[in-house]
């Protein structure tokens, strides 16, 4: 025990480690693995049926397509709010700040029967939607605007340190140059806050992928047209196909990680370029 | 400051004007209408038949398994934030950031797998199936909604321990060790007095994710009324049963929660940037 720290003074070395440990790999690592070995231990035929047939091709579409147009949606508009909550003063900045905690907080079955109800054909929005000959519940754009709520704050509260970290004399250097706003925005402000916009972009395009319960109310759970691939899941446990479950579930959980890493890499880069810069 | 104000001059106003304009237009319409929604459904139908579907037998159980599972999640969860936070704050050890990656894996798994996993282990067809055989039920009944909940919330309290102990460093516990206090004595006199707030922060932001999780608790729970319903499950049933306004009602209480979990994450924040700030001994330190 001695060999594995360096020396310290301070008791519970052992018994903090220990539990520690245990408990991690009880509650995360045990189940996780089994989610490993379940879906990778199958013959590659049925791995490949369970997770290429039509009606789940169908869902991947749908869930990565949904996700993007969320996640870009969100960019935009996350970059705009944050902006406001950041730059300028005005009655109720503190009110809009909170909201932006919202769809963290609220549980997503909530989110999910509220969006539905303002959406759909009698809703609050959904009635101004309807004649216009735009069908939002029961629709991929229904599943849209509820991957939109739920990654809002992902953007928002990683690009906002960005702005607070700008430095104005940049801008106030690009004005004195001769610069009008919007090329300063152009080759100054948006330069800076690319990484963060990246990484908020991500992380909130990982978090709609695997999204469920702000999902399957608005949705109408349609196959081949409204059924995301989380969903799929679960209806593969209703069946007892455990295995299928297990295989697309595991494709997820890959590509969750895998942007996830990405966004970690990219951090970690991006601050190792800002020293050498320094 | 010369600088900002100049620069606050030349920001055009109706850049400012349509910047504010699209922000609140965007919020308005994406997040607040929602949460207007679930109190004005919920009171569609009046306030005795609120009262009438937040008190029904069925609801009640939910709200009782509700606050079982939150209670048992944070006691262990809480348990296991102090062990890892002292472990990964006060020593330094090989393989201390794989731990720390580690512990924040549950974070990138999402509800429905997070459910999964557990019935991949104790489903029928699943590793540990065969207990249920000697009348351990553990999917489709409580112990499976508690580990899958616990498993969702498992990051939130070590993570918002593990930066702050780091930040404050060992001086203060090494000092108290020199004096003779035991290893219990500089816990709860030393270490805990520093971190309360961001202990308590941790635990209101698990406690809402705690209360409010659905899909995976909905992947393991098996949905059997009034057995193995949570709230939010509840509110899924009514909802599915055309019972907009029960489903509504229901809602409006989880609703609630959010709402009261963000006033105290704000009221938190405060007090954890106290925390944050040297302590008396750090300063010393810089003084000498």
């Amino acid at each position: 025990m001695t060999r594995l720290r360096q020396h310290s003074v301070i008791p519970g070395f052992g018994l903090t480690l220990g539990y520690t440990l245990s408990y991690l790999s009880l509650i995360v690592l045990i189940p996780l693995s089994a989610l490993a070995v379940k879906g990778a231990a199958q013959p590659w035929a049925q791995f490949s049926e369970a997770v290429f047939d039509p009606r789940t091709l169908a869902a991947w579409r749908l869930t990565f397509g949904t996700a993007l147009i969320a996640s870009l949606i969100n960019a935009f508009f996350g970059l705009i709010v944050a902006w406001t909550l950041v730059r300028y003063d005005f009655p109720g900045r503190r009110i809009l700040d909170a909201l932006i905690d919202v769809p963290f907080a609220l549980p997503t079955a909530v989110s999910g029967i509220a969006l539905t109800a303002i959406y759909s054909q009698n809703g609050w929005m959904g009635r101004w939607l309807q004649p216009l000959g735009i069908k939002a519940a029961f629709s991929p754009l229904g599943i849209v605007i509820a991957l939109t709520f739920i990654g809002l704050p992902f953007i928002v509260r990683t690009v906002q340190p960005a702005v607070e970290d700008l430095d104005p004399a940049m801008e106030e250097a690009a004005s004195l140059l001769g610069a009008s706003r919007l090329t300063a925005l152009r080759r100054v402000i948006l330069p800076a806050l690319q990484p963060a916009l990246i990484a908020g972009f991500i992380t909130a395009f990982a978090r709609a992928l695997g999204e469920y319960g702000s999902v399957i109310f608005i949705s109408g759970n349609m196959p081949m047209k409204t059924e995301i691939a989380s969903l799929l899941i679960v209806t593969k446990l209703e069946q007892f196909d455990y295995a299928g479950a297990a295989a697309i579930g595991l494709l997820m959980l890959v590509s969750s990680f895998v942007l996830l890493l990405v966004v970690n890499v990219g951090q970690w880069w991006s601050t190792r370029h800002m020293r050498r810069i320094a | 400051m010369a600088i900002s104000s100049r620069h606050r001059h030349t920001e055009e106003t109706w850049m400012r004007n349509l910047f504010i304009g699209v922000s609140i237009a965007f919020i308005g319409l994406l997040i607040l209408l929602p949460v207007i929604s679930v109190f004005t459904e919920a009171f569609r139908k009046g306030i005795s038949f609120y009262l009438t579907s937040i008190s029904d037998p069925l609801a009640m159980s939910a709200l009782r398994l509700t606050l079982i599972t939150a209670g048992v999640t944070l006691v262990a969860n809480l348990i296991f934030g102090l062990a890892a936070s002292w472990l990964i704050a006060k020593f330094n050890f090989p393989g201390r950031n794989l731990l720390l990656s580690l512990i924040d894996l549950p974070f990138a798994v999402s509800p429905v797998i997070s459910g999964l996993v557990f019935v991949l282990l104790f489903g029928a067809r699943g590793w540990f199936g065969a207990l249920s055989n000697h009348g351990i039920q553990i999917i489709f009944a409580t112990p499976g909604v508690i580990l899958a909940t616990i498993f969702v919330t498992f990051p939130f309290i070590a993570r918002e321990l593990i930066p702050l102990m780091q930040e404050q460093g060992a001086d203060e516990e090494e000092a108290a060790v020199q004096l003779g206090a035991n290893g219990w004595q500089i816990f709860r006199r030393v270490t805990l007095p520093n971190i309360r707030w961001a202990l308590i922060y941790g635990v209101v932001l698990a406690n809402a994710r705690a209360m409010g999780e659905f899909g995976a608790v909905s992947v393991v729970s098996g949905h059997i009324r009034g057995r193995t319903n949570t709230l939010p499950l509840h509110v899924e049933i009514l909802y599915n049963e055309y019972n907009f306004s029960a489903a509504f009602a229901v809602a409006s209480l989880l609703a609630l929660l959010a709402l009261v979990t963000l006033v105290a994450k704000a009221a938190l924040e405060s007090r954890i940037r106290v925390e944050e700030r040297p302590t008396l001994m750090e300063m010393e330190q810089v003084e000498s």
